[in-house]
C-alpha cells in the first residue's frame, strides 16, 4: 500500500505535512532535514525541487530555491541524496516543484527514480490536471506514484469534482488566492470556502496548504480537513549555520502545541 | 490610434538592397508601437469581465506604456511590473507610464528583465484573481493568451491584404519579415498569410552577442522544448531544466521562451527563423534612419538587419514590419553613434 494511503487510514489526529527546499540551506542538508523532521513527529514531508522561476511561490521559497540552485542542487543529485533515505525514514515522502525540470529529466525516468528511492507522491502546481490525465497518468500509474492536484478558492464545483476523480492520495487545498507564504490567521471567507469543500464529501482526503504558519492555523486546518501543510514558515527557521535539529524539534512542537 | 498603419514604399532602402521594400509602419501608432493593438482589445475584455484593476509586465516599456494608456482612457487602476535592468535602459518609457498614472513596480529577481517581470505579474494575478485582469503583452503565457493576443495583433496582416495590391500592384508580397521575442508583432504580420504558402515568412530573433557566445536571446537557435509561464514551447534552459537568462541589446526581445504558435510554425517549417546580432541590428537602425528618415526601435532593427542576410530578386515585394519607433532607444543609439556612422555606413 502507498504510504500516503496508509497514513490517512491509520492516523487519528491532525496530519502535519512539512515542506522544505532540497539543497537549502546547504547542498547536503537534504537527508538530515528529512530525518530530523521524521524524528520530531512530522507525518509527511514534501521535498522541494528548486526551480529558477517559481511563480507559485512567495519570497521565502523563492529565496531558498535560488540559494539551492546556487549551491548546485539538481534532480540527479537529489535522487542520489535520497538513495538510502528509506533505511531510516518510514513516513510518506513527496517531491514538490515545477514541471520543466521533471520534463527535462524525462517523466518515465523521473517516476522510476521516485520508485527506486521510495518517493510516494509528486506535487507539480504548473501541471494542469487535463495535461496530467492525458499525457502522464498512465506512466505515473505504472510506478504507483501519486500525483497530488491542487484546488483553490477560485475552483468551481465541477473542477473540484473532476480533480477529485483523477486524484490519488489526497487533494491539496490551497487556503487562499495567493502564492506561498504566511498571512496570519484565516478570514471568514477562507473558513466558508473550507466548509464548502468539506461539505462536498470528496472521495480523497484533503490537506490545507499555503498560509499555514502557526499553531492556530494548523488547528483550523484540522477542523475542516485532515490536516495542514507548512512550507515557508518552516524554511524560514532553517539557517546557514544554525542548529537545524534543535530548531526543527522546537518548531514542530510549537505547531502541534 | 491611427489605423490602418501605412504600408510605405522605402525607395532609398529599396535601391540599397536592390529590391522592393515596403515598411508596415506600426511605429506610427499612438504610443509608438504595435503593442496598443493588443491593449485596446484587452481593456474592452477587462471592462466586459467587470474588472477594476489592470496588471501588466513590460520589457522595453512599450507594452507598459500601451497598457497605461488604455487604463488612463478607461479610468482603471494600472500596475506595471518591470525589471530593474530595463527600468534603467528604457527610462523615457518609465516616465511616460508614470505620467499616465500607472504604478511601475521594479522587479529585482533573476536578471531583472522581462522574464522576471512576467513572473511577478503572474504572482500578482494568482493573489488577485477577482478584481484584476492581467494584460499580457505578447503571444506567451497560459491559454488563451497566445491565441487572444495573436487575434488582436492580426490586424497588421489584415491591413496588408488590401494595402499590398494598392502600393505594389502585386496581389501578395513575396516576403514578410518581422522581429520576434515573444512574437506578437511577428504573428500579427504573418496571421492572414499563414495559409498562403507563396508568401515567405521570416522571423528574426535577437542573436545578442552571437548564438555561440552564451549571451543571446535566440530561442529557436539555442533552446529545446520546455514549459515557461504556462506554455509548452521552445525554451532556453540548462540541461537540468532551469530557465537561463537571455541577453539582447534590445529589451523587448529579451525573453528565454517564444510564443508556442511560433514553435509550431517552426516545427512545420512554415516560418523561417533566423537571428541577427546586436551590432547588425544597430547598423540596420542607422541605415534606415539615414536613408529614410525613420528611427526604428531596436527590436524592429533586427527585422531590418535580415535584409542584408538574404539575396532578393529585383522585383520581389518585401514587407518589413517596423514594430515600433526608436525614441526610447536614444541612449543606446547615442552610445554607438560615432562608431557605427563612421565605420559601417560609408
Amino acid at each position: 500500500m502507498n504510504r500516503i494511503d496508509k497514513l490517512f487510514r491509520e492516523k487519528k489526529g491532525t496530519i502535519l505535512s512539512v515542506y522544505f527546499t532540497a539543497g537549502y540551506p546547504r547542498l547536503d542538508s537534504t537527508a538530515g532535514i528529512i530525518e530530523a523532521l521524521a524524528d520530531a513527529g512530522a507525518d509527511m514531508i514534501e521535498i522541494g525541487m528548486p526551480f529558477s522561476d517559481p511563480v507559485a511561490d512567495g519570497p521565502v521559497i523563492q529565496y531558498s530555491s535560488e540559494m539551492a540552485l546556487r549551491n548546485g542542487m539538481n534532480l540527479k543529485l537529489l535522487f542520489d541524496q535520497l538513495s538510502e533515505i528509506r533505511d531510516d525514514v518510514k513516513i510518506p515522502l513527496l517531491l514538490m516543484g515545477y514541471l520543466n525540470p521533471v520534463m527535462q529529466f524525462g517523466v518515465e525516468n523521473f517516476c522510476r527514480e521516485c520508485t527506486r528511492t521510495g518517493i510516494d507522491g509528486v506535487i507539480l502546481p504548473d501541471l494542469p490536471p487535463i495535461v496530467y490525465k492525458e499525457e502522464y497518468f498512465s506512466i505515473f500509474n505504472v510506478y504507483d506514484l501519486y500525483n497530488i492536484l491542487l484546488i483553490s478558492p477560485q475552483s468551481s464545483v465541477e473542477r473540484i469534482t473532476a480533480i477529485d476523480k483523477i486524484s490519488r492520495g489526497f487533494v491539496y487545498m490551497v487556503s487562499s488566492s495567493s502564492v506561498t507564504g504566511s498571512k496570519g490567521n484565516f478570514s471568514d471567507d477562507q473558513i466558508s470556502y473550507f466548509k464548502r469543500v468539506s461539505e462536498m464529501k470528496l472521495r480523497n482526503p484533503v490537506l490545507i496548504g499555503f498560509g499555514i504558519s502557526n499553531h492556530e492555523t494548523f488547528i483550523d486546518a484540522g477542523k475542516f480537513a485532515r490536516g495542514g501543510i507548512i512550507g515557508s514558515a518552516f524554511v524560514n527557521i532553517l539557517e546557514q549555520d544554525g542548529n537545524d535539529f534543535e530548531n526543527i524539534n522546537q518548531f514542530i512542537k510549537e505547531i502541534r502545541g | 490610434m491611427g489605423r490602418p498603419s501605412p504600408l510605405y514604399f522605402a525607395s532609398r532602402l529599396s535601391d540599397f538592397y536592390n529590391t522592393r521594400i515596403y515598411l508596415k509602419r506600426e511605429d506610427l501608432n499612438h504610443t509608438g508601437a504595435h503593442k496598443i493593438n493588443n491593449t485596446v482589445g484587452q481593456i474592452l475584455i477587462a471592462k466586459r469581465l467587470d474588472k477594476s484593476r489592470i496588471i501588466a509586465e513590460t520589457g522595453a516599456g512599450q507594452h507598459g506604456v500601451a497598457t497605461a494608456t488604455v487604463c488612463a482612457l478607461m479610468g482603471m487602476k494600472c500596475i506595471v511590473y518591470m525589471g530593474q535592468t530595463d527600468i534603467k535602459r528604457q527610462s523615457p518609457n518609465v516616465l511616460r507610464m508614470k505620467m499616465l498614472g500607472a504604478e511601475v513596480v521594479p522587479v529585482t529577481s533573476g536578471n531583472k528583465t522581462l522574464k522576471d517581470a512576467t513572473n511577478e505579474a503572474i504572482r500578482d494575478w494568482i493573489s488577485n484573481p477577482i478584481d484584476t485582469h492581467y494584460i499580457i503583452g505578447s503571444v506567451v503565457g497560459p491559454h488563451p493568451y497566445p491565441d487572444l493576443v495573436a487575434r488582436l495583433q492580426s490586424v497588421i496582416s489584415e491591413e496588408m491584404k488590401f494595402q499590398v495590391k494598392e502600393v505594389s500592384g502585386k496581389d501578395d508580397p513575396d516576403y514578410i519579415i518581422a522581429c520576434v521575442g515573444g512574437g506578437s508583432n511577428a504573428i500579427g504580420s504573418f496571421y492572414h498569410y499563414l495559409d498562403n504558402e507563396q508568401v515567405k515568412l521570416i522571423a528574426v530573433e535577437a542573436g545578442g552577442k552571437g548564438i555561440e557566445s552564451g549571451e543571446t536571446a535566440a530561442t529557436m537557435a539555442t533552446g529545446r522544448p520546455g514549459v515557461i509561464h504556462g506554455s509548452k514551447t521552445m525554451l532556453m534552459q540548462t540541461d537540468d531544466g532551469q530557465i537561463t537568462e537571455p541577453y539582447s541589446i534590445s529589451a523587448g526581445l529579451d525573453y528565454p521562451g517564444i510564443g508556442p504558435v511560433h514553435s509550431y510554425l517552426h516545427k512545420i517549417k512554415r516560418v523561417v527563423f533566423d537571428n541577427v546580432n546586436d551590432d547588425e541590428a544597430l547598423e540596420a537602425a542607422f541605415r534606415l534612419t539615414r536613408l529614410e528618415g525613420i528611427v526604428p526601435a531596436l527590436e524592429s532593427a533586427h527585422a531590418l538587419a535580415w535584409l542584408g542576410k538574404h539575396q532578393f530578386r529585383k522585383n520581389d515585394v518585401v514587407i518589413v514590419t517596423i514594430s515600433g519607433r526608436g525614441d526610447k532607444d536614444m541612449d543606446t543609439y547615442n552610445k554607438y553613434m560615432g562608431e557605427i556612422v563612421s565605420r559601417r555606413l560609408r
